[in-house]
């Protein structure tokens, strides 16, 4: 008899722990991983939700992000290679160059 | 009196055309002169338009007149138009005809008509001596409108009225005595014509002064008008002390237009003027004026017999004074003027004395005879003029074998060779100086008699017009002013003096230059005038005979004046004038006629008299003193006024330091340095540092780093879930 | 305390540790492999949910699929730590104090104003696996058929996509 309130906790938490991980760390990869945690958080909420109002809305919707998700790590991983092909560093403070 | 409001009897109406007809022949003269001088008939157009102008004005005068007599004496006042209406002053143009006033407009008119026609003949040769034909149109124009402002004067309703005319003939006396403005009477380049309007209009303007100050006094003291049944009227209740100021500040404008001590200096220098115009208004017309005030003015004369005397003493002292320089004078035109001066006083001594009439009778005929003696003058010094011209031709001729010169003097056309600039090396010749004439008898004959018939009139023998009027003013002064009666009888001794003087130097005896052995006589034009001006000079006495029942001019102007003393004839007085006067010719025959004067005599009175005659020939020096004590003072102080006081104190200080000192040190640092400079431009660039401090202070956010942007996102997310909060 | 209670505090525990592992591993490949612990433990919190197939993939998906896929990326780029030199100072601190907030505004926010919901269902409720996937994939084909084509799109434009960024940009002179 686990209330769903414990869930979504546990779910803020490891969001802001994503969260503070993407503000946090400078390595670029470290960031990317950060996000795909707050992405997690956010489908335990909601397959947790889905429990609770015993609907398939929310698994579904969680399979959509699995996808998506993959989607996103590949590009973005092809694209924090390119930059390091340029910049020789995956350190995002190096990548400045919007300045001013 | 009986005052009938615009009571239209006859031919009253025709008052504003007195003034509109020689206004009218103005424009026409004016608008359409330059066309009419590029004919031949050009210069008689001119002429008889202006002459029918003042013809006009002369047939409208007899019409006035004899509306006023078949009305027996009726005051008529013609309003023309509304002038001022301020407050309690409520003054109008209006026409006032009464017998007083048709007098002056009959013998203006009347004698300004034929001086015109004379001009027309003066002139034509005039402006050929002087090489400039174009200026004949404006002598005409000049001339009608001093007639129109003339007529001003003597029909005008108050006194204000009076005083546009008074300043209008003012005007015309110096538009036409500076009518060759840039010559000398000689004809030479000078200031000296243009000097002598100057004077004739300041003097005047001395007189204006006093006649402004009398008119002041007049409408503050006597019902607040000017005109002058209503100013007779409260002067009856006025204190005299009033009265008297009135009337002797009307004294000075009267000694400035009538030329009388100590403002007569203007006359003489006034001949610088054509002859007609010294004939017209230096004698006949303008110079009446003065003495027209007065006579109008009798009411309030009346009532202070203290003023009156004064006045007379003033004519009376003038008339002498102004003898006694005419018998040393030289120039033909100068005896006269300072003639026409010393008759001028006769006739202020007369209205002075209260003998109205009189003054009034010698006035009219003194305008005829003293016209005739200056257009006669005029047609000698022509004569003489064109005998030295004939002379020039005839060396010219001589030097250069040309053929006949024809003399084109008479009729229209200028022929080249007058048109040549006379050179006269050296020698300038005057021809008004009675040194050079001399035997003009034979070559002027016409002149002559005119001349005699002129003298005759003037020095008071019997028949002639000058008889009756001066004796009349002689036998006023013998019955109740002594001291009046033996400066006017000496007068009068000198008046036949100069004139026998003049006529023995002038036309008997031998020519004294060969210009006047060449005389020639004048065109009829300028003859047929004199001789009508001659006939009313001889007939002119019956105007006032003093015999019972012939009192004519005095019961004519008793309509107007009520106080008039028609005395029958006093024989021992006219008996003693007459033997005076004969006297006088006879000495004169006796200095200048029994043995001629030859050329380049000195006069004959001169050694005799000495110190005298030399007085005599400088008109005492008057002109000098004058200058001396006035003029020279005068000039000193308004140059020390100029230069020192506006200019180097004024300009130069007040200006330069004060003020724009000032001001320069008000707008260079008072404002710019602290108030622009530190206040102003402080803020403004306060403000834009301001702004850049904060803008580079708000830079700093855009470091270019991701994770500072992520942070301000997640930031915004914070208060965004604390404000549902605490909603 | 039930022992599903206690179950779900062990694995948030569990959860939580490895999330903070992660975030503060300085090895990259220590903090790749943290992760893939947390995804398990995610995925097996999807079982006790009672959504064996998300769990499924999610193990297959996440865990195996891209972790591997990071992994390959950190290998290839290298796992050495960064140089220590840090530019933005107040950027931790403030980090920190702005996620607690958030916790806090969360954690709040659920306690004062959310609605009881209710229990999430029983792990055993589910007898059979296969009637769950049965009914997901009859809500998933016949309501969100749309948006699984689109999600296939999506996928493809994304391998072409990371095919293209690869590409070494030859043609350019």
């Amino acid at each position: 008899m686990v209330p769903i309130n414990y869930y979504i906790i546990l779910s803020a938490i490891l969001f802001t722990l994503g969260a503070l991980g993407v503000l946090v760390r400078r390595n670029a990869l470290i960031i990317f991983m950060s996000v795909e945690l707050m992405l997690n958080a956010a489908n335990l909420a909601m397959v947790a939700f889905s429990s609770v109002l015993k609907s398939f809305s929310g698994q579904i919707f969680v399979f959509f992000v699995i996808a998506v998700a993959a989607a996103e790590v590949a590009v973005g991983l092809a694209l924090i290679v390119e930059i390091f092909k340029s910049k020789r560093s995956i350190d995002v403070d190096q990548m400045n160059s919007m300045k001013g | 009196m009986q005052l009938s409001e615009a009571v239209n009897t006859g031919f009253a109406f025709l008052a504003p055309w007195l003034v509109f007809s020689p206004l009218i022949g103005l424009l026409i003269n004016l608008l359409a002169g330059d066309w009419f001088m590029r004919h031949a008939w050009g210069e008689k157009a001119v002429g008889a338009v202006a002459s029918l102008a003042s013809g006009a004005a002369f047939v409208i005068s007899v019409l006035l007149a004899y509306t006023v007599s078949a009305s027996h004496g009726e005051v008529i006042r013609w309003k023309l138009a509304e002038w001022i209406h301020i407050g309690t002053l409520n003054l109008d143009w209006t026409f006032r005809v009464d017998s007083l006033s048709t007098t002056m407009m009959l013998v203006v008119s009347g004698v300004g008509t034929l001086i015109h026609i004379y001009a027309i003949g003066y002139m034509h040769e005039d402006v050929r001596f002087k090489n400039d034909v174009g200026r004949f149109r404006r002598f005409f124009l000049f001339l009608n409108l001093f007639i129109a402002m003339m007529m001003i004067l003597v029909s005008g309703d108050s006194y204000l009225m009076l005083f546009v005319g008074w300043e209008g003939v003012g005007l015309c006396s110096f538009l036409l005595i500076g009518f060759w403005y840039e010559l000398d009477t000689l004809g030479r380049p000078s200031w000296a014509n243009s000097n002598a309007a100057k004077k004739a209009f300041i003097t005047n303007r001395v007189g204006d002064f006093g006649f402004l100050i009398a008119a002041f006094l007049m409408f503050w003291h006597l019902g607040n008008s000017f005109q002058f049944d209503q100013v007779f009227e409260a002067a009856k209740t006025a204190p005299p002390g009033i009265i008297v100021a009135i009337t002797l500040f009307m004294l000075i404008g009267v000694a400035g237009k009538s030329a009388q001590i100590p403002l007569y200096v203007w006359l003489p220098d006034a001949m610088a003027g054509p002859t007609p115009v010294s004939a017209l208004i230096h004698a006949a017309t303008m110079v009446t004026a003065g003495v027209y005030l007065v006579t109008r003015s009798a009411e309030l004369y009346m009532l202070v017999p203290n003023a009156q005397y004064i006045v007379a003493l003033t004519g009376a002292i003038t008339a002498l004074f102004a003898a006694t320089i005419a018998v040393g004078q030289y120039d033909i035109k100068k005896v006269l003027a300072y003639s026409t001066i010393s008759q001028l006083g006769f006739m202020v001594a007369a209205v002075g004395m209260g003998a109205f009439a009189a003054g009034m009778f010698h006035l009219i005929t003194h305008a005829f005879f003293k016209a005739l003696l200056f257009l006669s003058a005029g047609s000698v010094i022509l004569g003489v003029e064109r005998g030295h011209h004939h002379l020039a031709h005839g060396q010219h001729k001589e030097k250069h074998g040309k053929g006949k010169v024809k003399h084109a003097f008479r009729k229209g056309g200028v022929k080249k060779e007058e048109r040549v600039q006379e050179d006269h090396g050296q020698e300038v010749f005057d021809p008004g100086d009675m040194r050079n004439m001399g035997g003009l008898r034979k070559t002027m004959p016409v002149t002559f008699w005119l001349y005699i018939i002129g003298t005759l009139a003037l020095a008071g023998i019997v028949p002639f017009a000058g008889f009756w009027s001066k004796d009349e003013i002689l036998l006023d002064a013998s019955l109740h002013f002594p001291v009046i009666y033996i400066l006017l009888s000496v007068a009068a001794f000198l008046t036949a003096f100069y004139m026998g003087r003049q006529i023995w130097m002038v036309f008997f005896g031998e020519a004294r230059s060969a210009a006047a052995a060449h005389a020639e006589e004048s065109p009829k034009v300028m003859t047929v005038p004199l001789m009508v001006l001659a006939v009313l000079s001889v007939l002119g006495g019956a105007l006032n005979l003093p015999f019972e029942g012939f009192h004519n001019l005095g019961h004519w102007l008793e309509y107007t004046l009520h106080e008039v003393e028609g005395l029958p004839l006093d024989y021992q007085v006219a008996g003693i004038s007459t033997v005076l006067a004969l006297l006088a010719l006879v000495a004169a025959w006796f200095i200048y006629g029994r043995n001629p004067l030859k050329t380049g005599q000195i006069d004959p009175l001169k050694r005799p008299l000495g110190f005298l005659f030399t007085g005599m020939e400088n008109k005492w020096f008057v002109d000098e003193i004058y200058q001396a004590l006035i003029l020279t003072p005068y000039e000193k102080i308004s140059q020390f006024l100029a230069d020192v006081i506006d200019w180097r104190f004024w300009h130069d200080w007040f200006h330069e330091k004060v003020i724009a000192g000032t001001y320069n040190w008000v707008s260079e640092i008072a404002l710019n340095r602290y108030a622009d400079q530190k206040g102003i431009d402080a803020f403004a660039n306060g403000l834009g540092s301001v702004t850049q401090w904060l803008s580079a202070a708000a830079r700093k956010v855009q470091n270019g780093f991701v994770r500072s942007y992520a942070l301000s996102v997640l930031f915004g997310v914070v208060l965004i879930l604390g404000y549902l909060i605490l909603k | 305390m039930t022992i599903d209670l206690i179950l779900f505090l062990v694995l948030a525990l569990v959860a939580i540790a490895t999330a903070i592992g992660m975030l503060m591993s300085r090895n990259a490949i220590y903090s790749a492999l943290f992760l893939v612990l947390n995804f398990v433990t995610v995925a097996v919190f999807y079982l006790l949910l009672g959504a064996p197939f998300i769990a499924m993939s999610q193990v297959t998906v996440y865990a195996g699929a891209i972790m591997v896929l990071f992994l390959f990326v950190i290998m290839l780029l290298g796992a050495e730590s960064l140089p220590q030199a840090e530019v933005l100072p107040w950027q931790r601190p403030f980090a920190i104090a702005l996620s607690v907030i958030l916790v806090g505004e969360a954690a709040y926010l659920l306690i004062t104003r959310a609605r009881p919901a209710g229990d999430v269902i029983q792990p055993g409720q589910t007898a059979n696996s296969m009637d769950n996937l049965r009914e997901l994939g009859m809500v998933l084909f016949n309501q969100y058929l749309l948006p699984f084509e689109i999600t296939s799109v999506l996928l493809l434009v994304a391998m072409v996509g990371a095919i293209v960024l690869i590409r070494k940009e030859k043609r350019v002179r």
